[in-house]
């Protein structure tokens, strides 16, 4: 075997090992040279990303891979007692996501964090984060799971509170630690209740021995409603505006990514962890999701209205793009358990996931662009209040341009990606109930109408006096907007492209559970 | 923080060797008995704790600086890595244990009943790996408070 098939073979567990490597060889390197600890932790990311992209291949030309840590796969009374990694479409999916996110908030962090103090920890705890993301989406093992979102949380939590002499942001760090230890440890409560019954900890197992019992039924609710709080749908939503509005822009960029991991989270649990018994009728946990999703989508864009903060009201924005993702997997779920809801229902099922997966990472790239600009304008600034900015487009104009394209897409315009994943979403809750494709367009409208306050209130308007010396902001923090926005446009102009290759796969991943059951017996 | 009084300070001086001995020690067996190396660590770390205390920030800071410690740090968890990465080459798969069942050091495989401390493979190293990172890693934190206390006591008095 030559190296490269060496590598390639080893590749799953590489994807999470480099990250992990590379922030413990960062605080070390950062004592040489800060120019050269910046390259190393941008080309470790970058590393990271090509592996993705080459695991991306592997999965998409011959299905689920199984990579077990330690030596080979091992029973005992029938029970898998390795650690193993298991990735399917989804799972590279994901990571897919918040590699993206992660390279370009290192490249951001460049410029953005140019002359703060406690760099080498705060890249240090970036590349952490990415390595705990990585690993949530990866593992195949739910104790894992469990211990990854440790991870990320706690690097997420110091991530917020990196401006640690602010006493907002710390209360900030302080409630987002709070909420993600809550929801951590009901996870771990509730993966104690599988534990008890089935004897086994590896999702692919408990999926098959799961007989939906009145305890399974309580493990389902406190992990839906644990993942749930951590990727904050509505009404655990509270720490979403501190979180995101306190942090640096840069960290705002991978908390994004780390909360849309936890919706993976909720996705992985419904459609493979109770995927053999989720389809049954009768059991309308759809419905909820639809729900949660309806009322996510109304409460973040009326809470964005009213607020005065630029990042704050972007973060309102972002818990109302989960709603979308919610909403059209929900609808998914209804109508594949009610057959007998519609006549040809069965294929806007399909059309509702693809939408939602395709708005997973629409969403990411959309509402990172707009944190990259609020961060941007901040340096340029140092104002976060809509009410104090205006005028801005005559000093930064690549900002304003790119301001524009983050606000078409949020709002679901058509020549971007915001739209191609919006509108699956509109066609097939149509087919569920018209008045729930109402709420979503108007939901989008309002969405528009307050990133065109945004607009009018910083980037328009007469030129104001004290802000006469701002100048543009420096070349690194236009790279890392300039690689979201070419990628918001080019998912805009060729949507089907996406979707047919890696959309549709996650998808199918998701209603076919028992070819993620195939991905371990395949190996015992 | 001055430091406290003469019979304290003799105290720790006798204890501290104790503690640090029994800390190695819960390190070295971790792989045997119950503790390993965060447990370990935590002890070892406890015993610098008490001299921090013993004496003052000040006098631990002209022995030991915070740099070094960080990169204490970073090396125990990078050998961790590491260990695990010898794995892919020596071994079939990351994390294997390639040192067991050989002639090496801890090449031993552990039996039931007999307690054997050469036995293991890269267990008892990974175990030395994290006790070097909770060592420094708890005493760091303890210390970085420590200082910024003395700090503060010195600019209100």
């Amino acid at each position: 075997m030559n190296f490269i098939d060496l590598i390639m073979s080893h590749a799953p567990a590489l994807l999470v090992v480099i990250p992990l490597l590379g922030a413990f060889l960062t605080p070390l390197i950062s004592k040489i040279n800060d120019k050269i600890r910046n390259i190393f932790v941008i080309s470790i990311l970058g590393i990271t990303a090509v592996f993705v992209l080459l695991v991306a291949q592997q999965v998409l030309d011959t299905g689920t891979i199984t990579y077990v840590f330690g030596s080979s796969l091992q029973t005992q009374n029938n029970t898998v007692i390795r650690i193993l990694f298991e990735i399917d479409a989804l799972s590279i999916f994901m990571a897919l996501v918040s590699i993206i996110l992660a390279f370009v908030a290192s490249i951001y962090s460049w410029g953005f964090l140019e002359n703060e103090t406690g760099q080498d920890k705060y890249y240090t705890l970036l590349l952490l984060m990415t390595a705990g993301m990585l690993g949530m989406v990866l593992t195949g093992d739910l104790f894992n799971f469990f211990v990854f979102i440790e991870i990320t949380s706690i690097a997420s939590a110091a991530l917020i509170a990196f401006w640690t002499n602010r006493v907002k942001a710390v209360e900030a760090g302080f409630k987002y630690i709070f909420i993600s230890t809550i929801g951590a440890l009901f996870i771990l409560f509730a993966l104690a209740l599988l534990y008890g019954q089935y004897d086994a900890l590896n999702i692919a197992q408990l999926a098959d021995r799961i007989t939906f019992t009145y305890l399974d039924k309580i493990a389902l609710i406190i992990f839906i409603s644990a993942l749930a709080m951590k990727g904050g749908i509505v009404p655990m939503h509270m720490w979403v505006p501190d979180a995101y509005g306190r942090a640096p822009a840069s960290a705002s960029l991978v908390l994004v990514a780390a909360t849309q991991a936890s919706l993976y989270g909720v996705f992985r649990v419904l459609f493979t962890l109770y995927g053999n018994v989720i389809h049954l009728p009768n059991i309308s946990f759809g419905w909820i999701l639809v729900i949660l999703g309806l009322i996510t989508m109304l409460v973040g864009v009326i809470m964005a209205m009213i607020q005065t903060d630029f990042k704050r009201l972007i973060a309102y924005g972002a818990v109302a793009e989960l709603g979308y993702i919610f909403l059209g997997v929900g609808t998914g779920l209804t109508i594949i358990a009610n057959p007998d809801i519609g006549i040809s229902s069965a294929p806007f099922a399909v059309e509702a996931m693809k939408g939602s997966i395709f708005h997973i990472i629409n969403d990411a790239l959309d509402v990172g662009l707009l944190f990259m600009i609020a961060g941007a304008v901040y340096y340029a600034t140092k104002e976060t209040s809509l009410n104090s900015l205006g005028g801005l487009a005559r000093n930064m104009k690549y900002t304003t341009i790119f301001f524009i394209i983050g606000l078409l897409a949020i709002s679901g315009i058509p020549p971007m990606n915001g739209f191609a994943s919006k509108l699956l979403i509109y066609e097939s809750t149509y087919q569920l109930n018209p008045i729930i494709s109402i709420i979503a367009i108007l939901s989008s409208i309002m969405l528009l109408a307050v990133f065109v306050k945004i607009f009018q209130s910083v980037f328009l308007g007469p030129k104001l006096k004290k802000f006469d010396d701002v100048k543009e902001v420096p070349k690194s923090m236009l790279i890392a907007m300039g690689i979201v926005a070419s990628i918001i446009i080019f998912f805009g102009l060729f949507p089907d492209l996406i979707v047919s290759n890696l959309v549709e796969p996650a998808v199918n991943a998701l209603i076919h559970p028992e070819n993620y059951l195939q991905g371990l017996t395949g190996g015992l | 923080m001055k430091g406290m009084s003469l019979i304290v300070r003799t105290i720790a001086n006798i204890s501290f060797p104790f503690i640090l001995i029994y800390g190695f020690y819960i390190i070295a067996h971790g792989h045997l008995t119950p503790g390993g190396g965060f447990q370990g660590g935590a002890v070892v770390a406890s015993g610098l704790v008490l001299m921090l205390i013993a004496y003052n920030a000040e006098w631990i800071s002209q022995r030991i600086k915070e740099s070094h410690l960080s990169i204490f740090e970073s090396l125990g968890a990078l050998s961790f890595v590491l260990l695990a990465f010898l794995g892919i080459i020596f071994g079939t798969a990351f994390f294997s244990n390639f040192l067991v069942g050989t002639e090496s050091l801890f090449g031993g495989i552990p039996l039931d009943g007999a307690a054997n401390i050469n036995t293991g493979g890269i267990i008892p190293l990974m175990n030395f790996a994290v006790g070097l990172k909770v060592i420094a890693g708890l005493f760091a934190i303890v210390y970085v408070m420590a200082h910024f206390i003395s700090k503060k006591e010195g600019k209100i008095a």
